[in-house]
């Protein structure tokens, strides 16, 4: 039987596949644009004639940016950062909600409310930072050296980037493999370990996915409190500060001139302010900084989709 | 009723007449004498797990508890010493001085701003969700669906950093020619308000009157397509069964929107939109730092913000303390109350 279409379904079906596309095409083309933009000449892209495709195409910017040591420097340490970073915030997160997922812990109401509250109530930055500097402080009494000395990818590796809602999420999957199992692996001589490692970190792959990516995105794009700490030390920023710092000194779309440099005193010799703008390198920067996430992004975007799900969070 | 009778716990011995307490009682006595030291046995024997539990415990420890020892410091003399153990007691001052002193203005200024960004994003960003998954069910194509909702997570991904400076880019003005955006609205109004503002040095992004408008849109933008995700889920939840019955009753399409779909992800609407309430006053300060300078603080400053400038510029450190812990306590104020909501509304504790 076919049934036959109403007008009013056809508008309402005309209506969504417009409003999706239109919103699916605008969540994309900022990059598209940054895209071709990176790619067009100083006075296209100054002139605002870039509108999808590249206009007067070179790739100067690139070759500005690739010949940029600090702009690498910072990169790497992005990515040393988000890798050493999400390896430690997993271990004590896989941990602990592994133990938070036992029903004889004792005193587990207790612990998750300990946790639990961190997500109503938060000092503020200004407490935060106090605190943090403190903890440098005693990283470099250890280390031997000068606070403004040590190197402080450590600090933000190992004091920043924790999350209840990860802990959560994983409590949740680990309460959601059945009890038998684990007896059998007891009864088989597995240590607590064991059982972790082997039972329960296998039967749940989806979300300790999804957790880790969270781990490693909110690490990969952090800014805030790695530009508040480290201050001083522009060799090991990570490349979101060094963006921001390129858009604050070398333009002025941000601060006003008397505050920074400009980008005549900002742009390095062989490259001359007429061939190649400031906006140019700004496309270019955030270009590379954003592939890493666009080559995995396809790949990640279904565990994400099935993680906030599992946000849904349980009693 | 359970009654208690004297041979629950005492026994009769017939041969001397006389009552002794029984062995199930002296059981029972031995128990409840070693409540602790079992306890104590248990969590010993169990202690890998416990020991499982500790680094996280620590960590949270350090670096979430700790920093509250300092808001101490918001009750205390600042001029007294510079660290919080060694200044003296306070009282209110402090908070007196805050809200009515003479940086009054700029705190209530920040404060109604806090609230009108958090209103302003629960008022335009909740719905769109919603509408968003109700658009993604008409698509019936996988393939297509697929296509549409890998783009619009996408700006999800993004990092605070790349998304305000592409927004402050695409909406420049003045010095280094326009941006696109503004470019598209001086064409759209050829004079008046927005296209002095589009044309002013910072462009719009700065400017007091369309920094709100801004960045609603670049929330919406940014969020609006991950946060469809759990309303998709919801609406796809509902079985064919119900649209296959309303369609022999006659239904059209609106109808169907309106008396199937509707009511079955209303449960979901409900407890997002209370857990929006709940997180209101936190307001991500990283986007509205980044967006804000000089020129549109009138109506981007926000607490934290504020906050943070105070302790940067290091004149009231105790000031931006107090401030910033009256804004997250009226926050978590928010949240008990819309969880407490929720668990009476649905039966579902969201933590």
């Amino acid at each position: 039987m076919k049934r036959k279409i109403e007008v009013s379904e056809l508008i309402f079906k005309i209506v969504a596949y417009v409003f999706l596309i239109v919103f699916a095409l605008l969540c994309v083309y900022p990059f598209i644009y940054a895209l071709s933009c990176s790619f067009s000449s100083a006075n296209a892209v100054e002139s605002g004639k870039v509108v999808i495709i590249p206009v007067e195409f070179q790739s100067i910017a690139y070759k500005y940016v690739f010949t940029d040591n600090k702009y690498w420097i910072s990169y790497a340490n992005t990515l040393f950062m988000a890798v050493v970073g999400t390896i430690w915030c997993m271990v004590y997160t896989l941990m602990g909600a592994y133990a938070l997922s036992k029903k004889r812990l004792m005193g587990r109401h207790a612990w998750n409310f300990f946790l639990v509250f961190t997500m109503w109530f938060s000092a503020g930055i200004v407490p935060q930072f106090l605190n943090y500097q403190t903890t440098g402080n005693i990283m470099a009494a250890i280390a031997g050296k000068p606070w403004t000395e040590i190197d402080e990818k450590w600090l933000v590796i190992i004091a920043m980037g924790m999350n209840a809602t990860n802990v959560i999420l994983l409590r949740n999957s680990f309460e959601g493999v059945p009890a038998e199992i684990e007896e059998a692996a007891r009864i088989d001589g597995a240590t607590e370990m064991q059982i972790l490692w082997k039972v329960y970190i296998p039967m749940s792959k989806a979300t300790i996915a999804t957790v880790a990516l969270f781990f490693a995105i909110s690490r990969w794009n952090g800014y805030f409190w790695a530009m508040r700490m480290m201050k001083q030390q522009n060799y090991s920023w990570p490349v979101q500060v060094y963006i921001r710092d390129f858009i604050d000194k070398s333009s002025e779309l941000v601060k006003p001139h008397e505050e920074y440099a400009s980008w005549e005193e900002v742009i390095r010799g062989g490259y001359s302010t007429k061939d190649l703008s400031a906006l140019s390198v700004v496309y270019a920067m955030v270009i590379c900084a954003v592939i890493p996430i666009l080559c995995i992004y396809p790949f990640i975007q279904k565990y994400f989709a099935k993680g906030v799900n599992m946000g849904g969070v349980k009693e | 009723m359970f009654k208690l009778k004297c041979d629950d716990f005492l026994e009769y011995d017939e041969a001397t007449g006389t009552y002794s307490m029984s062995q199930e009682q002296k059981v029972r006595d031995e128990t409840e004498r070693n409540h602790w030291k079992t306890t104590g046995i248990t969590i010993l024997k169990d202690w890998r797990l416990y020991l499982m539990l500790v680094p996280m415990v620590v960590v949270y420890l350090l670096w979430r508890y700790l920093p509250m020892y300092q808001l101490l410091a918001a009750f205390k003399n600042p001029a007294s010493a510079t660290k919080v153990e060694d200044q003296v007691w306070y009282g209110l001052t402090n908070f007196k001085e805050l809200f009515f002193g003479g940086q009054a203005n700029e705190f209530w200024r920040a404060f109604r701003n806090t609230f009108i960004i958090a209103f302003y994003g629960l008022l335009f960003g909740f719905p769109f969700p919603i509408i968003l998954a109700l658009f993604f069910n008409e698509v019936k194509s996988n393939i297509a669906r697929s296509i549409m909702q890998v783009c619009v997570y996408l700006p999800k991904f993004m990092s605070t950093v790349i998304i305000t400076a592409l927004t402050i880019v695409l909406f420049r003005g003045g010095t280094m020619g326009t941006g696109i955006v503004s470019k598209l609205l001086m064409a759209i109004s050829p004079s008046g308000a927005l296209h002095d503002a589009a044309t002013s040095p910072y462009g719009l992004v700065f400017s007091d009157r369309y920094f709100r408008a801004i960045y609603q849109i670049v929330g919406i933008w940014e969020h609006g397509g991950y946060d469809s995700i759990v309303f998709f889920a919801a609406v796809i939840a509902v079985s064919p069964t119900s649209y296959e019955a309303a369609q022999i009753d006659g239904a059209s399409k609106m109808q169907q929107m309106r008396y199937v779909v509707i009511p079955s992800i209303l449960s979901t609407v409900v407890i997002m939109l209370i857990m929006k309430v709940g997180t209101l006053l936190s307001v991500g300060y990283e986007k509205v730092y980044l967006m804000s300078n000089t020129s549109n603080y009138e109506s981007a400053d926000i607490v934290a913000t504020l906050s943070n400038r105070w302790s940067e510029s290091g004149g009231s450190t105790a000031l931006g303390i107090a401030a910033e812990m009256v804004n997250n306590l009226i926050g978590m104020i928010l949240v008990i109350g819309a969880n407490t909501v929720a668990k009476k509304a649905s039966g579902v504790s969201l933590y």
